[in-house]
């Protein structure tokens, strides 16, 4: 999304209100930024629950499945050693190493689907570019409209965001 | 429970201003970085030295192979345990009040605790340059590792351990990283913490695959934590000696991990507290709840040590009665276990009394007696095990050489030295998340 109308608030219910404001007005194309997770805004944009578990659940089974496939290969099959008598299939003796490696390629898996699913890393956004943004990770709430969306009226939007309570709002439509 | 958890109603902008600021500030520290940093040379010359000469510097000997190595590896290790189990069975388990503020700090911990441990089995080996032993590679010998050992399971839950850990840490610091980078004041620091906090903008669409990517990654950890010391505790369990061989092993050495973990917990926090007056975010409170943990983890604890003497006799074994009922209590090393009887399950009841859950003072002496009774038990479930195994012929008494006790001595330095190190560099008090639950609690 480029951004093209953004707006600040001091607090996370003024930037709620905002974005109700938009939503009111038909605006769809929407993304906020802030210090840390505001509860309900999410259900508020409408952004769909984030697909991330289902990332992870596939990578935990690949690992563990991998690990106990490995192990077994090992024992069974390419080195089997008789130690005792016991069985080279020993289901329980592997389970710990099944487990970790669950665990390990799951742990990866949240990791870096957190930080792609997210468009990072991305050291510069179009949104640095704006005079005080930098508050947006102290105490700051951004909002923006994309270019993308039609229903965009510069003169509406930025009175309704006014009133919603915003510091300040600034057209970036101009830059290049 | 009106107590608050974050005293006063500091502005996000306050919490950002305090607990952002404490990085890259020069302090006068220079006293303890040259204390630490003298004993991680001097670590490293032991371990030079270990690797040099070979493992005859260390004390271990037929019939006592493991001496201070696992000793250290085991305490170290549990020790980890109180940070993963704070941040994450706590998040888990919907505790974030009493959580948020000294997560980071106890994650940094266990980071640093699991790498001073990781350090003692490879060094144990004796040849550390063939640890990749322990891992399955396709070797041109056609050999592979026995997967139904402990050794290898202990290898996959250790390394697991730490990368998830650190993980864990890192994604958790993505947010504040970039808060650093927000107000840092030159160009330099700008730069770097940038790079580490990934363009990080706090946008909806960074914030809502990273909250459920945060609370995964805690939900991974959690049965992780439980099952890293388990698995330790089948390194001793697997074997059939006295002491050793025993079902109990995996829930009461995961009891003594969380319970020696919080205790160091408490010799860290209690001095950080002070230093970077952090009395408005780390609040009597989340003292109260540390100290609870203590007493419940003690309680365990003194219930397992009398399972353990329990089915000794239980077990009508010769051995196991000799080993348990005789030698531990009233053999050669029975100082230690009167020691760490005291230290672990008699001075903790001190914390029924909440005035002494409530001052900091009173818990950081607890703790100090603590970490030295969990490390005497790990010595005790040790030594005296292997000193007095089956034939009285093979019976020898254990001592540590000078390198054991330097190789110790060093990775308290190092922990340290680590540990200063974080505090300077990284934000150590979650600052985003704290402002959320400011918010929360506000109202």
């Amino acid at each position: 999304m480029t951004p093209v109308l953004a707006a600040e608030f001091a607090t996370a219910d003024e930037l709620c209100a905002g974005v109700r404001a938009l939503a009111a007005a038909g605006i769809t194309e929407l993304d906020t930024w802030t210090p840390y997770q505001v509860e309900g805004l999410q259900e508020l944009i409408g952004v769909p629950r984030s697909k991330l578990r289902w990332i992870v659940l596939a990578a935990g089974l690949l690992g563990g499945g991998a690990a106990y496939l490995l192990q077994w290969w090992i024992n069974v099959v390419d080195y089997p050693l008789d130690i005792g008598g016991r069985p080279y299939h020993s289901a329980l003796a592997f389970v710990p190493i099944t487990f970790e490696m669950t665990i390990l390629c799951a742990g990866f898996a949240a990791l870096i689907a957190a930080i792609m699913l997210g468009g990072l890393p991305a050291l510069w956004q179009p949104m640095f570019e704006v005079d005080g943004f930098e508050r947006a990770t102290i105490d700051r709430f951004w909002l923006a409209i994309g270019a993308g969306d039609r229903e965009l009226d510069r003169v509406r939007d930025t009175a309704a965001l006014e009133t919603a309570g915003a510091v300040r709002v600034v057209w970036l439509g101009d830059r290049a | 429970m009106s107590d608050p958890v974050i005293i006063g109603n500091p502005t996000d902008a306050a919490l950002s201003d305090q607990l952002l600021s404490t990085t890259w500030v020069k302090r006068n520290w220079k006293l303890a970085f040259a204390i630490t940093g003298i004993g991680t040379v001097m670590l490293f010359s032991m371990v030079t030295l270990t690797v040099m000469r070979g493992i005859g510097m260390w004390g271990n000997n037929i019939p006592t192979a493991w001496g201070f190595g696992i000793i250290n590896f085991v305490w170290w290790i549990g020790i980890g345990h109180a940070g993963t189990f704070i941040s994450a069975i706590l998040l888990v388990l919907e505790q974030q009040h009493v959580r948020t503020s000294i997560n980071r700090f106890t994650e940094g911990m266990t980071l640093f605790a699991v790498v001073q441990a990781g350090m003692f089995p490879l060094l144990h080996l004796g040849r550390p340059w063939y640890a990749y032993w322990l891992f399955p590679y396709p070797s041109v010998m056609g050999v592979w590792p026995q997967v139904r050992s402990a050794l290898p399971w202990d290898a996959a839950a250790v390394s697991t351990y730490l990368l998830v850990s650190i993980m864990f840490w890192y994604l958790g610091l993505i947010p504040d990283l970039a808060g650093v980078r927000d107000r840092a004041p030159t160009k330099l620091r700008r730069r770097i913490y940038g790079i580490f906090a990934l363009g990080w903008s706090g946008s909806m669409q960074q914030w809502r695959h990273y909250k459920i990517a945060y609370l995964t990654l805690a939900g991974l950890a959690t049965p992780l934590v439980v099952s890293v010391h388990s698995i330790v505790s089948l390194d001793f369990a697997e074997a059939g000696l006295p002491g050793w061989h025993s079902t109990i092993f995996p829930p009461f050495f995961v009891a003594g991990a969380i319970f020696s973990g919080f205790a160091l917990v408490v010799t860290l926090i209690v001095p950080a507290r002070r230093v970077f007056n952090l009395y408005n975010v780390i609040t009597p409170r989340h003292l109260d709840m540390i100290g609870k943990l203590l007493l419940v983890t003690s309680s365990i604890l003194a219930y397992s040590y009398i399972c353990e003497l329990f089915l000794a006799w239980w077990s009508g074994d010769r051995f196991e009665m000799f080993e348990q009922l005789r030698e531990r209590p009233f053999g050669f090393y029975a100082i230690g276990f009167w020691i760490m009887i005291t230290c672990n399950c008699l001075i903790t009841q001190l914390l029924w009394s909440r005035r002494v859950r409530r001052s900091a003072t009173a818990l950081f002496v607890l703790a100090i007696f603590i970490n030295i009774g969990m490390w005497l038990e790990r010595f005790e479930i040790i030594v005296v095990s292997l000193t007095r195994d089956f034939l009285p012929s093979s019976w020898h008494q254990y001592a540590p050489t000078y390198v054991d006790l330097g190789i110790l001595l060093g990775t308290f330095c190092f922990f340290g030295l680590l540990f200063l190190a974080f505090l300077r560099l990284v934000p150590f008090v979650p600052v985003a998340e704290l402002k959320e639950l400011e918010r929360e609690v506000a109202g």
